[in-house]
């Protein structure tokens, strides 16, 4: 698959990607009694210092990235679902909360692992495109980088739409 | 290059390449829900595919009720039912609310066996890994998915090798010290993300239950799952109650990669107790001696066997619980009540003025006894202690000998010096 788009480069004040983003910072419990996802959105990060007007300024097709273990923590299905209903098309991190990672890819959100990004020069809004059969990241200026390239599950379930729909590909 | 024993079970569920880091497609032996996560299973399955929803394997599909047992609350009753009643439709299995706790009817039932893969809603489920299983908790859609196509995904983690040296400890010190020394070593992320696999000379000499309550804690470490190799015992017991005989573990290769090879001495162990609020807030017993104690609470995954009961009973048969102490104890399942009606234990805790109720998960689960209020403290022998998790008090977590120490004397007492120097009340 490919995406192309704008990017978000989650950093703090160090001008560092944050580490540990946990599930309260992306969609803090105060919402969770939300279950529409057209409204999920407006709520993304708003927990995060210095990211709280994330929401207002991203717009369809954005790419975040993000450091360390993003979204450890709870198991709540929300913290991917914000980033859905903003229509973020990927969200590429460091690495991700073990939980956050089955709760993205079962419900067909694309996720990259790029570890050492960190070390990339992207800046927020580069234009990137990104092919997530090689990894291959690609700034419009000709910044490069190589992140790990979907497993073959995770391209599966995606291409189906998610995991129920992946388990009805099964029985046919 | 050579493969670790996670490897090595995923490779016999699996046709992907099984490598650190992959992810891969398991065929799953056993999937479970309880009745917490299982009636949220039954309804996705229902709005996903209908009513009439075919599930891969109903031979291979079970409900094991051990939260709130018996239901105590409307809500949890109509859950329960709710699943009996799906499970009467598919021809499903039901260890009902009298049968105790899900992972230990497991183990007793032949659900689950040596080089076996096993998934349910119980976030320790990894305890399985005491007998050589692949267990794995998992959310309710993971679930669904399991008992409707028989396959889970999961990434291949790294695995870690934890070593036991030293001479093997004696009572009064127990199995869970040696847990909580381990957890004291390595930290609440000392494990993260990891398969562990434990060995050493007094690793091969724990029993079942001692097995149970090391691997029991590999959650609170950080980890996805401890290993221990199963020995000719355990073996044993699965070809009898599978009815298979050829029940076999696979052993690591010789030249298996290890991300990491961590030491853990125990020459010496002490009686160790973890501290609220955090399981690896471990400290030795006798340097936190002398707080006044409230309550007990012998029990749970971790230490709710028969031997468990056995060796609080050493300890009640010689003096009753402390005046003021409530003391509860909660067998882990029908089978481990039953055998300790017939030898007498139940009779000398109720003799030593111990509370005793039905098999479960006991004031873990917020379903039963168990649960403290604010102010009280209590001496658990689960494996939490999160402010909150058994109520608003503060929870420490020890073994069951020094559990039923400190309800003897009403507060916070080394069995060692407790035992040396008689009674000290
Ligand atoms: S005893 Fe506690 S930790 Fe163990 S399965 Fe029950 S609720 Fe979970």
């Amino acid at each position: 698959m490919k995406f192309s788009g704008r990017i978000w480069v989650l950093t703090g004040q160090d001008g560092r990607l944050i580490d540990d983003i946990d599930t309260d910072m992306i969609f803090h419990n105060r919402y969770l009694a939300e279950t529409d996802i057209a409204k999920m959105g407006q709520y993304a990060l708003d927990n995060l210092a210095g990211w709280e007007d994330f929401a207002k300024k991203a717009l369809p097709g954005d790419i975040v990235i993000a450091g360390r273990n993003f979204g450890a923590g709870s198991s709540r299905q929300q913290a991917v679902d914000c980033f859905k209903s903003l229509k973020i098309s990927l969200l590429i991190a460091e690495s991700f909360g073990a939980i956050y990672k089955r709760n993205a890819i079962n419900s067909a959100f694309p996720i990259l692992e790029a570890p050492g990004i960190s070390d990339a020069d992207f800046v927020n809004g580069d234009m990137v495109e990104v092919d997530s059969a090689t990894g291959e990241i690609s700034g419009r200026d000709g910044k490069r980088f190589k992140a790990r390239p979907f497993p073959q599950v995770q391209a599966d379930i995606l291409s189906a739409g998610g995991l129920f729909q992946y388990a009805r590909r099964l029985e046919r | 290059m050579g493969h670790t024993v996670i490897e090595k079970i995923f490779m016999n569920h699996s046709s992907d390449e099984v490598r650190p880091g992959n992810i891969v497609w398991l065929d799953i032996d056993t999937r479970t829900a309880r009745d917490f996560g299982g009636p949220n299973v039954v309804k996705r399955l229902e709005s996903v595919y209908g009513e009439d929803v075919a599930l891969a394997d109903p031979l291979k599909t079970y409900f094991t009720f051990d939260c709130v047992v018996p239901a105590n609350n409307i809500p949890y009753a109509n859950n329960q039912q709710l699943c009996r009643v799906f499970a009467r439709e598919k021809g499903m299995k039901v260890f009902d609310v009298d049968s105790g706790i899900g992972s230990h009817v497991a183990v007793e039932q032949g659900l689950c066996w040596p080089g076996s893969i096993y998934v349910g809603t119980d976030s320790h489920l990894n305890i399985l890994g005491a007998v050589g299983c692949f267990g794995q908790g998992m959310g309710d859609a993971d679930i669904a998915f399991a008992f409707k196509t028989g396959r889970t995904w999961f990434e291949v983690p790294e695995t870690i090798k934890v070593t036991f040296k030293g001479e093997p400890y004696q009572f009064p010190v127990t199995a869970k010290d040696l847990t909580l020394w381990t957890l004291r070593n390595l930290g609440s992320r000392g494990a993260l993300g990891c398969a562990v696999e434990f060995t050493g000379d007094v690793i091969d000499t724990l029993s079942m239950h001692e097995r149970i309550t090391l691997s029991s804690m590999v959650t609170e470490m950080g980890g996805i799952i401890g290993f221990i190799q199963p020995n000719e015992k355990i073996l044993n017991h699965f070809q009898k109650v599978t009815g298979n005989n050829a029940v076999s573990m696979p052993l690591p290769d010789a030249d298996a990669v290890y991300s990491r090879a961590i030491e853990i001495d125990i020459a010496g162990l002490k009686p160790q107790i973890a501290c609220p609020p955090k399981p690896d807030n471990v400290k030795d017993v006798e340097d936190v001696a002398g707080r006044p104690v409230n309550g007990v609470f012998i029990g749970s995954c971790t230490n709710g066997r028969v031997e468990d009961f056995h060796a609080a009973a050493k300890i009640f048969s010689r003096f009753p619980v402390h005046e003021g102490v409530m003391a509860k104890a909660v067998p882990a399942t029908k089978g481990v009540f039953g055998e300790l009606l017939a030898d007498g234990t139940i009779a000398t805790l109720y003799n030593a003025g111990v509370i005793i109720s039905n098999p479960g998960c006991g004031g873990c689960a917020s379903g039963q006894i168990g649960m403290t209020g604010k102010g009280e403290v209590q001496i658990s022998t689960s494996n939490r202690n999160f402010r909150g998790k058994q109520g608003d008090g503060d929870t420490y977590l020890a073994s069951p000998v020094v559990a039923a120490v400190c309800a003897v004397t009403g507060k916070i007492t080394d069995p060692v010096a407790f035992l040396k120097e008689g009674v000290s009340r």
